[in-house]
């Protein structure tokens, strides 16, 4: 059984008048320890394949699975606490709190968990050194360059170790270098701590990092390809 | 408490808005504080009077006089145990309206003796029993001019016309702050004398035996004087003080208004401040949620944020009301003797508080508790 | 000058925050206003009361009706004074008169008393007091236990409809007609004839006489030589400035309440002005970044956000002022502590007090917008592009 399962998912939205369908009947399955990157032009609906599994979002009709569990059955109240244990979430303008430390960035899953005090101040510099940021805890995000900002926030994302890491175009507003660095740390996060990976991108170098690559257009998937490059490299 | 990082690190984002958010609920609780102040003063004030003493005046109104030869057959009623009289003395020290205090003419012994309340070193007090021009003044005049024992004041007669000079013998403090710490007492029989002996009295103060005879003693009185020249009303001490109450016009009233003004003014300030700090962080309330905070929790951490402001504000304003009164001494310009900010107005400060931290609250923390992730994170990507 | 426009959009977008932000400035605005009618009432029923071309002749010393006492011989030099004026009828304009006070039960409440001016009066004193007028009924007749009733008193107490019998100093006294005296406090009064009124009191004194004068101008002769005269041993007020200086302690009070309370809310005002107009900065930063590139001088982004605040204040300013309005005219009564006498008298809302609000709520405006204006205009041009 695939760790997340994609059934049968309708999708369509209320613009105005207009209903524009995303998905008619998408099915995916992503793989326990995959590393999934997701192209395709905007509008192809992408981001929203990123919430429908973060539980964001409901399908129209359809199921969505992760580890087991349906999530487009559950209720909002359960849906936080669930979320809190399985997704850690990326995103592309890196969303970290302005008014708290890197390390509270971090933290801030973990306050959702009964550990204590002590596991969590372990927990967090874990997370940290793991991005590398061990020494930068107690900056103030706008102390940070932008791909300290993006390694802060997956750190905060796999704090917690959840079931799936998500990423909504994580280079999306980073340098060249700072990408390569980002992209770096979650191949390592799959391969070394074999960690879920789905990451949402249009930049083909991004992609060759994943193990997969699935194209979706019009809310269709187009290609399913395994990237041989990325997962050799 | 492992949210608390939270809520102050919000807190401080805008330190300056915070603060003056916290200051306008503090101005608010302070004048709230100082408005309830007034009416409960009054209030308490009204209540005043021994359950054992009671006023006779002239039935036809306060101005009217009375002949002191009452004391006499007042005394030999059943059930009386001792009889006092005064007069209110008009006169101006110094020609500012606000140096104005209250000026009574006394039997000295008899109205001390009444009064407990006034407290004085022995000593002072037998040197002003001792001498007929001596005078006894609250401390709160004293320390307002300046006054030492053994001084000599003269009082320019406003309804008893002439300088009347007066010796400070004795500085008194009550006991019970409804007494008044700025009231000039002195000689009747001094007063007697320079009109004339013309045998006037403005009341009696009948101290009776036993506090549940004062209807039947009271009424005893009356009917003593029923047809002499002047007849008398009598009453209980509180009934005086209550009277007098009413001569300020709908205090509480107006209180009330101005009370209820202020406190929505600056509700509407806080209210402003809360919701704009809340819209600010529309994005960053959707990042929560998609990290797994439930919506009570993001709804309870708005409302604490909310809290805490009310709260801070209610302990400076109540805090700085409870302080500063005394400090400066405020009696209303005489007519608040006792001015005090009780512990029941401190309680409805802090019930206020609450209300204004869940009225202000309230519709940010909802608005934050039911925002749609998905819309929220698509206007901050 | 930035367009005025740039202001009305930019307060649309936030139109919660600024429409309490106006309300916050309104309610200070009106309780600003009430307040000052209040002490404006209260000062006008006193100002109103006395006349300049009248003269009051209390007992030297005296600082108030209530503590005066003159003997009928004074009143007799006093009317062959050449400063007193004669009437069409060729007697004096002068009227010696009894002022006691008696208790009058509340309506509502029957243990409370206020204390009412009784004011016994010759038959002069119609003519002296040139603001009486009959609203009902007919003067008093002489050598009658009959009164004449202030119309604020009305409503306030019972038994005052022409015919009925009120009951003080252990009589009955009829009533026979209501006055009116332009708001003043000898509306909160009782009238009735002198010689009625002084045996029943406190003998054979009159506590004042009030006369008009010959001359108006001339008022410090007069009392030059009346109060110079050791015989009549009398101090010599003009009547206006007599009831003016009664505000005394009370006005004294109502001012520091109006100012005390209204300074602290204006206080709360100004920093939801500084709250609002600080959001209204953050948000349109970009905007003032780009109004600097293309050249506008500091100055007047400082004069276009001064000018945003200043809408949202007058804006506020003016609801206060209309808040307030209604109050004008409500009856409410206090003790006028120099006399000890109830007086009652209606708040007045002034058009110079109104203006005076909007020009406080202006002025809170001003305040409040002034910071965060200085902010906008110090504004560097690529931090805030960043």
């Amino acid at each position: 059984m695939a760790l997340v399962e994609i059934r049968d998912v309708y999708k369509s939205f209320q613009r105005d008048t207009q209903r524009i369908d995303v998905f008619t009947g998408l099915t995916i399955d992503m793989e326990a320890g995959s590393f999934t990157a997701l192209m395709g032009p905007s509008g192809s609906g992408k981001s929203t394949l990123l919430n429908l599994i973060a539980g964001l979002d409901k399908p129209t009709s359809g199921v969505v699975r992760v580890a087991g569990a349906e999530v487009s059955a559950m209720s909002p109240g359960e849906l936080a606490a669930w979320r809190a244990r399985n997704i850690g979430f990326v995103f592309q303008s890196f969303n970290l709190l302005p008014v708290l430390t890197a390390y509270q960035n971090v933290e801030l899953p973990l306050l959702l968990t009964h550990l204590s005090g002590k596991e969590r101040v372990e927990r967090v510099r874990i997370a940290l050194d793991v991005v590398g940021l061990g020494d930068r805890g107690d900056h103030y995000p706008r102390q940070l360059s932008g791909g300290q900002e993006q390694r802060t926030a997956i750190a905060r994302a796999i704090v917690a170790d959840p079931t799936v890491i998500l990423l909504d175009e994580p280079t999306g507003q980073l340098d060249a270098k700072s990408s390569q660095e980002v992209l770096t740390l979650l191949q390592r996060l799959n391969k070394e701590f074999n960690k879920t990976i789905v990451i949402v991108t249009h930049d083909a170098h991004a992609a060759e990092r994943a193990k997969m690559t699935l194209h979706l257009e019009k809310g269709d998937l187009v290609e399913k390809r395994a990237a041989v490059s990325g997962a050799a490299r | 408490m492992k949210y608390w990082h939270l809520v102050t690190a919000n807190l401080r984002r805008h330190k300056l808005r915070t603060a003056l958010t916290i200051l306008s609920v503090a101005l608010a609780l302070f004048l709230f504080a100082s408005l309830r102040s007034v009416v409960t003063t009054l209030h308490t004030n009204s209540q005043f009077g021994g359950a054992r003493r009671l006023v006779a005046m002239n039935k036809t109104g306060i101005v009217f006089i009375l002949p002191v030869s009452y004391a006499n057959k007042i005394k030999g009623l059943r059930g009386v145990r001792s009889v006092s009289w005064a007069n209110w003395f008009g006169g101006k020290y110094g020609e500012n309206a606000r140096d104005f205090f209250p000026k009574f003419a006394i039997d000295p012994e008899s109205y001390l003796g009444m009064y407990p309340e006034i407290k004085l070193p022995e000593d002072q007090k037998q040197a002003f029993l001792r001498e007929r021009t001596a005078a006894l003044v609250g401390k709160g005049i004293a320390d307002k001019f300046g006054w030492k024992v053994d001084q000599n004041i003269t009082i320019q007669g406003t309804i008893f016309p002439g300088d009347w000079t007066f010796t400070i013998r004795g500085i008194y403090e009550p006991s019970d702050p409804a007494i008044g710490d700025n009231v000039m007492f002195f000689h009747h029989e001094y007063f007697d004398e320079r009109l004339g002996h013309a045998g006037i009295a403005g009341w009696f103060v009948v101290e009776i035996n036993n506090a549940d005879s004062a209807a039947a003693v009271a009424k005893e009185i009356d009917d003593q004087f029923q047809n002499s020249s002047a007849a008398t009303k009598t009453g209980t001490e509180k009934e005086f003080q209550a009277g007098f109450a009413t001569m300020l016009g709908n205090v509480s009233l107006l209180m009330g208004a101005i009370g209820t003004a202020v406190v929505f003014a600056i509700l509407l300030i806080t209210a402003n401040a809360m919701m704009m700090s809340a819209s600010e962080r529309t994005g960053e309330v959707a990042v929560m949620k998609t990290i797994g905070f439930s919506n009570r929790t993001v709804f309870t951490l708005v409302l604490v944020e909310a809290g805490v402001i009310a709260l801070a504000g209610a302990v400076i304003g109540l805090g700085v009301a409870k302080g500063f009164y005394p400090l400066i001494k405020f009696q209303g310009f005489g007519f608040l003797p006792g001015f005090n900010v009780t512990p029941l107005t401190m309680l409805w400060g802090l019930l206020l508080a609450l209300g204004l931290m869940l009225a202000s609250g309230l519709v940010p923390a909802m608005r934050a508790a039911r925002l749609p992730i998905v819309q929220a994170l698509r206007r901050v990507e | 000058m930035i367009p005025l426009v740039y202001n009305a959009r930019s307060m649309m977008q936030r139109p919660v925050s600024t429409t309490f932000t106006a309300v916050g400035i309104a309610l200070v605005v009106a309780v600003f206003i009430g307040m000052l009618a209040l002490g404006q009432g209260l000062r006008a029923a006193l100002a109103r009361t006395g006349s300049d071309r009248n003269a009051l002749v209390l007992r030297k010393g005296a600082d108030s009706e209530l503590a005066s006492g003159i003997g009928r011989d004074a009143a007799r030099v006093l009317a062959a004074s050449p400063h007193v004026a004669t009437g069409t009828d060729g007697r004096p304009l002068l009227s010696p008169e009894v002022y006691v006070l008696v208790p009058l039960p509340r309506p509502n409440n029957p243990t409370a008393v206020a204390n009412v001016v009784v004011r016994g009066v010759s038959d002069q004193a119609w003519s002296v007091r040139s603001n009486i007028q009959l609203v009902a009924g007919n003067r008093p007749t002489s050598g009658r236990m009959e009164i004449c009733v202030g119309r604020k008193l009305l409503g306030r107490f019972e038994h005052l409809d022409i015919g009925a019998s009120l009951h003080f100093a252990g009589r009955d006294w009829t009533v026979v007609c209501h006055f009116s005296a332009a708001g003043s406090a000898f509306e909160s009064e009782i009238w009735a004839e002198n010689e009625q009124v002084m045996p029943l009191f406190r003998g054979e004194v009159f506590q004042s006489i009030t006369f008009r004068l010959k001359d108006a101008g001339a008022f410090d002769d007069a009392k030059r030589a009346l109060e110079a005269d050791p015989q009549l041993g009398v101090d010599v007020h003009r009547e206006s400035d007599f009831y003016a200086k009664q505000v005394g302690i009370l006005g004294i009070m109502l001012s520091v309440l109006a100012f005390g309370v209204t300074g602290i809310m204006a206080v709360g005002a100004i920093f939801g002005a500084v709250n609002t107009m600080y959001a209204a900065v953050a948000a349109r930063t970009p905007e003032i970044a780009v109004l600097l590139t293309v050249g506008f001088r500091p100055r007047q982004v400082l004069l276009s956000f001064l000018a945003e605040c200043l809408l949202i204040a007058t804006v506020g300013a003016v609801l206060g002022a209309l808040l307030a309005l209604p109050v004008n005219g409500i009856v409410t009564s206090t003790t006028n502590w120099t006399s000890f006498s109830e007086i009652a008298f209606s708040f007045r809302v002034t058009p110079l007090l109104l203006l005076l609000g909007i020009a406080f709520g202006v002025v809170m405006g001003v305040v409040g917008g002034f910071f965060p204006a200085w902010r906008a205009s110090r504004l560097r041009v690529i931090q805030a592009l960043r």
